[in-house]
């Protein structure tokens, strides 16, 4: 009897060691591993060629998982960090928690050039203010939209990237004029929510002709409810963009297998689910889905750099929360 | 009343340690936060400037659905009529909803295209805007007045019949009424309920910013959100915390010396008969208030409602295991927030100054659940992996987070008890389980049902701290709403919300029911 327990006991640990397949643990926001999320579609692909387990763990959005992994310094379990986007990467750089991913980021179809030896994007977008179509005076400028009487919904930048990404938007485009801008737009602004999904109901329901989301939020409309009742405003003044990246964590024991699934993240394997999955644009020249065609495509592209961002948050959520705190 | 000391037993000591324990669970986090923030940590302009507007408006919102709660909770004391017990269920319903899917359906009826704005353009008069300080009011007034108009619909219950015999032979007066009967127990039970809702009030975040219409409507627990993710300044988070865990013990020292001790007189329990002194004045009055406060409160529901049912049938199957998941979440946190609020209770009950006792459990719902989670991540990461432990730990926090409930609703009911049948028991010589069982738990029954249908109801609305700890697989129905709705699929989510709605409301009917068993006619 005592034999056959032992027995078990060894065959088990055997088959314990020889199983043992590499476990590749990837911190992400939570919508990227929802149902109806890309995580799901691209954990299988994954799975399916790199014989290992790929773990998604998911922590809030952007902000939070730069704050999850800060948290959890040198002792994170995190092999890779996907969904900061640019207004944190520098943040996250300066922690020394990463290092260089070593991958030559060619066939990258970003409207501007990449070189960053930390983080490699695997999508992005414009923001844009999104409208119904039968709203007839949707303005074509940030400085219009101030001067019009169109009510807009928009995210607090403490607690929002979107939110945040609007403040970089009226900050690369006038720079000093920010504050003026903004007490121009205070009166179009008919409340600030803590996130996305706040600011994106109440427009809904109709609380406002506008919402603060991206230029492919249309898309979604068209493709998964069949409704081309929903477009987004061009601005003269060039859109801001938010690129969406990953990193390695220095203290990776899978260092290979992390680089490995950076490589997957510019494959079509991963890139083909972004568009209807996570309703951003792919990172590569990957065939777009039917609706894609006919978006807002803006004639500039924003985009401050890492650390410029770094260097004018703090003064442009002051300058933001002195012109709206009326 | 002055009484003479009564010795603790076994459960009081536990009751000590329960309190102690629900306590460390908060301050232990936090200190945790603090040791891992560099020093000194400081507050700047900005966060006195939210810790201002939070007071200002969790003392308006607090005093406005008490003082709403009085006309309402007297009206459905003193009425009896079909679909009453429906009624006070339903319009309990506001307060079990989560967050969001409330303020979408108060803004329905009162926002820019609301019901009310579209009825008033139709007939040619402006519009009223909902957003600044009048919408934050509103909305916690919406949120919370259910909760104040149960707490002191309990009062009015508790007024035993023999006594209601008596003031009617005494031909009482409806003055007579308020004297003798109304306003003692006001002064015992309003300032518990006032504190109750300031407290939770004090840690809104999304409602006070959405409907404070901008970044003027910051709260301290927003500004915790910043230090914490945008700037992530330990330091000045936990700071907030410690302020908040400040404004709650001065919240409650207050509250509490206000409280005057209850002596509406025992009774046999027999059931409850017409009001004394009652007129035609007062009957349309008491129509009023239950017609007025019904409308306020259902409406929005029915917004909700109309929104969410279409989809309801074809809810994807990840929202319908996690209304399963959900479902044993919210047992487990009810069985555990009975077992921490019964002792605690029966401590308090026994104690002549036992104002530091309760101010201590309802440090759980006044410190910020972000920084709690966060420092509950700390300190048992170096121990165990917080992700496996998602859901045991979101139990805890939610038991913990219901405490105070479960503690308005159980300590007058068992102050009442050890004043009345207490002192009956210890002449009859009944001791310990005895005691208990024959003397005082049977007091307790009608709060204990509705302190676990509150409880219940909590746990399986709240967000909790799941979003901190969440993996795939795991989500709770509140979280897979809000995952719902952060990928477009509004409609879904409305229908998840539906479904949330009639689940949180089944649960505490089923407990609320449970404990008026066999109690009485009403």
């Amino acid at each position: 009897m005592r034999h056959t327990i032992i027995a078990t006991g060894l065959s088990i640990f055997a088959g314990a060691a020889f199983a043992q397949t590499p476990v590749l643990t990837v911190y992400t926001y939570d919508s990227f591993v929802s149902d109806w999320g890309p995580g799901p579609a691209i954990e299988e692909a994954f799975e399916a060629q790199c014989g290992c387990d790929l773990q998604f763990v998911g922590a809030g959005d952007g902000a939070a998982l730069l704050a999850r992994i800060r948290l959890e310094g040198a002792q994170t379990e995190a092999d890779v960090v996907l969904g900061l986007d640019t207004n944190l990467t520098a943040a996250a750089r300066e922690t020394g928690l990463f290092r260089p991913h070593g991958i030559a980021a060619e066939g990258l179809t970003l409207p501007i050039a990449w070189d960053d030896a930390d983080f490699l994007p695997f999508d992005w977008g414009y923001f844009a203010f999104v409208h119904r179509t039968d709203l007839t005076n949707a303005p074509t400028s940030l400085e219009a939209l101030a001067a019009s009487d169109v009510s807009i919904v928009i995210q607090d930048p403490r607690s929002s990237t979107p939110g945040l990404g609007l403040l970089m938007w009226v900050q690369a485009a006038y720079g000093d004029r920010a504050g003026e801008i903004w007490e121009g737009l205070s009166d179009n602004i008919v409340t600030v929510t803590p996130g996305w999904s706040e600011a994106y109901g109440l427009f809904l329901e109709g609380e406002a002709d506008m919402v603060l989301s991206y230029t492919t939020s249309p898309a979604y409309h068209l493709i998964a409810e069949e409704d081309a009742g929903f477009a987004s405003a061009a601005f003269s003044e060039g859109h801001y963009m938010q690129v969406e990246v990953a990193g390695i964590l220095a203290r990776t024991d899978v260092p290979d297998l992390a680089r490995d699934f950076m490589e997957f993240m510019i494959s079509p394997g991963f890139q083909d689910v972004i568009p209807t999955t996570n309703w951003m644009y792919p990172a590569t020249a990957v065939t777009l889905p039917d609706g894609f065609e006919g978006l807002t495509m803006p004639e500039r592209a924003l985009l401050l750099s890492p650390e410029e961002a770094a260097a004018v948050r703090d003064e442009a959520v002051a300058t933001w929360q002195r012109a709206l705190a009326r | 009343m002055a009484t003479r000391a009564r010795p603790l037993t076994p459960i009081h000591w536990l009751g000590a340690a329960f309190a102690a324990l629900a306590a460390l669970c908060v301050l232990g986090p936090l200190a945790a936060v603090m040791l891992r923030a560099d020093w000194p940590p400081a507050l700047g302009p900005a966060d006195w400037a939210a810790v201002r507007f939070t007071l200002l408006q969790a003392v308006l919102s607090a005093a406005v659905s008490v003082t709403l709660a009085i006309p309402v909770a007297r009206a459905l004391a003193r009425r009896d009529f079909t679909g009453r017990r429906a009624l006070v269920t339903l319009m309990g319903a506001p307060f079990l909803l989560p967050v969001i899917v409330a303020v979408l359906g108060l803004l329905a009826v009162f926002g820019r295209a609301g019901w009310i704005n579209a009825g008033l353009q139709g007939i040619g008069l402006g519009r009223v805007d909902v957003y600044g300080l009048q919408g934050v009011v509103l909305a916690h007034v919406f949120l919370n007045l259910p909760l104040a108009v149960r707490l002191l619909l309990q009062g009015w219950q508790a007024i035993p019949s023999e006594r209601m015999r008596l003031a009617t032979a005494l031909g009482f007066s409806g003055p007579d009424m308020r004297r003798h009967f109304e306003r003692p127990l006001l002064r015992a039970i309003l300032p518990g309920a006032a504190l109750l809702i300031f407290l939770i009030c004090t840690t809104s975040f999304a409602v006070a910013l959405i409907l404070g219409g901008g970044p003027g409507a910051t709260t301290v627990e927003l500004a915790i959100y910043q230090a914490f993710r945008f700037d992530f300044d330990l330091g000045r988070a936990a700071l907030l915390g410690l302020v908040q865990v400040a404004i709650c013990l001065g919240a409650a020292a207050l509250a509490f010396g206000a409280i005057r001790g209850q002596e509406v007189g025992a009774g046999l329990d027999r059931p409850p008969m017409g009001w004394p002194g009652d007129g035609l004045v007062s009957r349309l009055g008491d129509t009023l208030a239950i017609g007025t406060a019904a409308i306020f409160l259902l409406l929005p529901l029915l917004a909700v409602l109309l929104q969410g049912l279409p989809a309801l049938a074809d809810l994807p199957v990840g929202v319908w295991q996690a209304a399963l998941r959900s479902i044993g979440l919210a047992l487990a946190s009810t069985a555990l927030a009975l077992s921490l609020a019964l002792p605690i209770a029966l401590l308090v009950a026994r104690l002549t100054r036992p104002g530091l006792v309760e101010a201590l459990a309802f440090l759980t719902i006044a410190v910020s659940p972000l920084v709690v989670g966060t420092g509950l991540f700390v300190l048992i990461r170096p121990l165990a992996n917080p992700v496996a432990l998602a859901l045991p730990i979101t139990a805890l926090v939610n038991a913990l987070v219901a405490l105070p409930f479960l503690l308005r609703a159980l300590v007058p009911a068992a102050t009442a008890a050890e004043a009345t049948q207490g002192r009956l028991a210890d002449a009859l010589g009944l001791r310990g389980a005895a005691r208990l069982r024959h003397a005082i738990l049977p007091r307790l029954k009608r709060p204990l049902g509705f302190g676990a249908g509150l409880a219940a109801a909590f746990s399986m609305g709240d967000l909790g701290v799941i979003t901190l700890f969440s993996t795939p697989g795991q989500g709770t129905l509140p979280l897979e709403m809000y995952r719902l709705m952060g990928a477009y699929r509004t409609d879904d989510a409305q229908g998840a919300a539906v479904l949330l709605l009639a689940l949180t409301l089944g649960l505490f009917w089923l407990f609320d029911r449970g404990g008026r068993m066999d109690a009485d006619t009403r």
